[in-house]
């Protein structure tokens, strides 16, 4: 009998089929690689499209007929709110309107105005926001009224005309590097374990298949997977929320090779768990313990520089962090693959040091 | 006529760690027959049948399978062979023609997934996922994935452990029936009726030696003639039958 010659490409692309398709059906996969991402996308999306806001109180009693009013009024961050004294006092207690404002018509002539304002401990940083726009607001009035002095000093002010930084632009490509890492620790762990458990890997390995293409067919369904997921984790945020791309198409191609990139660097975590647990139950806890630091720490929601400088250093040890400062880079700021070298060798030296690990722990049965 | 050996074990051992799990064990398969290899839990059936199967390393000896050397060409025995392991299950998430399609791959072939399920009686079950199957039908399937190749031999480990009397039933009658296309089947089995019915000769395993080889006919003819006696008279059926006799042969199975 004639034996054909044995297709290691057939019997890899074999699996990955398999794989890609067990992973369309299983529901935690399509959750935590596409909905959670999603979600959070979505919510901040429609969180972050306003810009910063300030609440403030009109009193009652305030004059409404007069050019400060009209002008703050127009300010996009001053947004004014209605309610009795009772609640306006208790709200600026507790820190939900940031201000109140009491603009009287002096009855003695000049100056014409008082513009009382009331600020609280409960919100002091808006207070200094609202401050601030106040003083703008009341100089050139006091300036254009009759007889004042001449200025000593002109303000000129020229604002460049940049890109607007969206809440969207910094959430999305966290969320993407996010929702790489849990398709490549919790996916990889936890299907290798139970082909473990289960003998399915046992049964795979009385037939001519190599150990080599299980695991390249296993990765291969999960970048297809991941790219897939990338690409409309993007289209949604692009389209729905404007998520800035700057180069267009390109910027896509880039983001997906990144994105790869550091899939297979993640997938080599989730190798690596599954050989140190001995059951599936084992699994949630270990994997939690290298993505949940990574989803806090890797600048996901925060920027790294919002953290005290003694966790900045464990934040810039983190593979996600330079995934997700290289996704950034190059869909805000048009930065090419060259550009972001540095993060992609992070990322590479961690991917081998993981992989080193995975080979040493990982186990067939 | 006397069939050539399709399967040669000679000196076979193996230990794990100081355990010695085979102990020099020798025997020959003839091809086309069903050869069981029976004894008490660990006394090294699965062993000689993984380390044959290519799934474990032997400590020494030789075996030979199918004209092939198992310590030269491991590769080439595992494509003329078929494996049904015990309490093995399959890819997560797939129907069984998905499945069907992924061995096919494994191997390299192109197999026809309904004309396989054909065989074993499960083509309407072709879209269901291996866990919705019942007890006997898991195991028709386990063997069905074991024709995939068209192996020359097919090894089963305890295939009908745990299945009622009609799925045991009608899975000797698949066995018998791939046997009668020629294909050589070792097995293991603690029934010994099913070992009555299906094999043609039985090698008897004990604490990781073979204490005889025969066929079952000889062995009870043997002991009969050493004067051996049941306790109980032996009646014209056993409570199997009556099983039998009262449920009918029909398969229960949704």
């Amino acid at each position: 009998m004639k034996i054909k010659k044995y297709s290691h490409i057939k019997s890899t692309i074999a699996i990955a089929r398999a794989s890609f398709k067990s992973i369309l059906r299983s529901p935690s996969a399509v959750v935590f690689s596409l909905l959670f991402p999603l979600i959070f996308i979505v919510v901040f999306g429609f969180i972050g499209g306003g810009g910063i806001t300030v609440d403030v109180g009109l009193d009652n009693k305030s004059d409404t007929i007069n050019p400060i009013y009209k002008t703050l009024n127009q300010i996009k961050v001053v947004h004014f709110v209605v309610e009795d004294d009772k609640t306006m006092n208790q709200d600026l207690e507790k820190g939900r309107i940031d201000a109140v404002i009491n603009i009287q018509k002096n009855p003695n002539g000049l100056p014409a105005y008082f513009v009382n304002v009331k600020y609280t401990e409960a919100s002091k940083e808006k207070g200094s926001i609202l401050k601030s726009v106040l003083s703008n607001v009341i100089l050139p009035i006091n300036t254009k009224a009759n007889d004042a002095p001449p200025p000593v000093a002109e303000l000129r002010e020229t604002t460049i005309s940049g890109r607007e930084y969206k809440t969207i632009d910094f959430i999305l490509p966290g969320q993407l590097g996010f929702a790489l890492l849990s398709t490549g620790v919790f996916g990889t762990a936890f299907v290798f374990i139970s082909l473990r458990l289960t003998l399915v890997i046992k049964r795979f390995f009385a037939t001519p298949v190599t150990k080599a293409s299980i695991v390249l067919g296993e990765a291969i369904a999960r970048i297809v997977f991941a790219l897939f997921t990338a690409i409309f984790i993007i289209l949604v945020g692009h389209f729905a929320f404007g998520f800035t791309l700057i180069n267009g198409f390109t910027t896509v191609v880039n983001m997906l090779i990144l994105s790869t990139l550091g899939l297979i660097v993640f997938l080599g975590f989730g190798l690596a768990v599954s050989g140190v647990a001995k059951n599936e139950s084992i699994v949630p806890p270990i994997a939690n313990i290298i993505t949940l630091p990574q989803f806090l720490l890797s600048g996901t929601f925060f920027s790294i520089s919002a953290f005290p400088t003694w966790l900045q250093p464990i934040s810039r040890a983190l593979p996600l962090t330079y995934l997700n400062d290289a996704l950034r880079k190059v869909a805000f700021e048009g930065a090419t693959l060259w550009d972001v070298h540095h993060q992609i060798l992070i990322l590479l030296i961690w991917g081998i040091g993981i992989y080193a690990l995975a080979v040493k722990v990982f186990k067939w049965e | 006529m006397e069939k050539s050996p399709i399967i040669t074990v000679e000196n076979l051992v193996k230990n794990y760690d100081k355990f010695e799990a085979v102990k020099g064990i020798s025997f020959e398969v003839k091809e086309g027959e069903i050869f069981g290899l029976l004894g008490p839990n660990g006394a090294g059936k699965t062993t000689t049948l993984e380390i044959m199967e290519t799934l474990r390393d032997k400590t020494s000896g030789k075996v030979m399978i199918g004209g092939f050397d198992l310590e030269k060409s491991p590769n080439d025995i595992k494509h003329i062979i078929g494996v049904q392991l015990q309490a093995a299950g399959y890819y997560p998430n797939l129907n069984l023609t998905e499945l069907i399609k992924l061995f096919s791959g494994l191997y390299g072939i192109d197999v026809n997934a309904i004309d396989l399920l054909s065989k074993v009686s499960l083509v309407d079950k072709a879209k269901a996922k291996y866990k919705e199957l019942s007890g006997g039908q898991k195991q028709r399937f386990s063997i069905a994935t074991t024709l995939i190749n068209k192996p020359k031999i097919i090894f089963l480990d305890e295939p009908t452990t745990g299945l009622d009397p009609q799925a045991r039933r009608n899975l000797w009658d698949l066995i018998l029936e791939i046997r009668s296309t020629g294909t050589t089947i070792v097995l293991t089995t603690h029934y010994m009726d099913e070992a009555e019915v299906l094999c043609d000769r039985i090698a008897f395993i004990d604490n990781g030696k073979i204490i005889d080889i025969n066929s079952p006919d000889q062995f009870i003819d043997d002991l009969v003639a050493s004067g051996f006696e049941r306790k109980k008279e032996v009646k014209k059926a056993n409570l199997e039958d009556v099983f039998i006799h009262f449920t009918g042969k029909d398969l229960r199975e949704s």
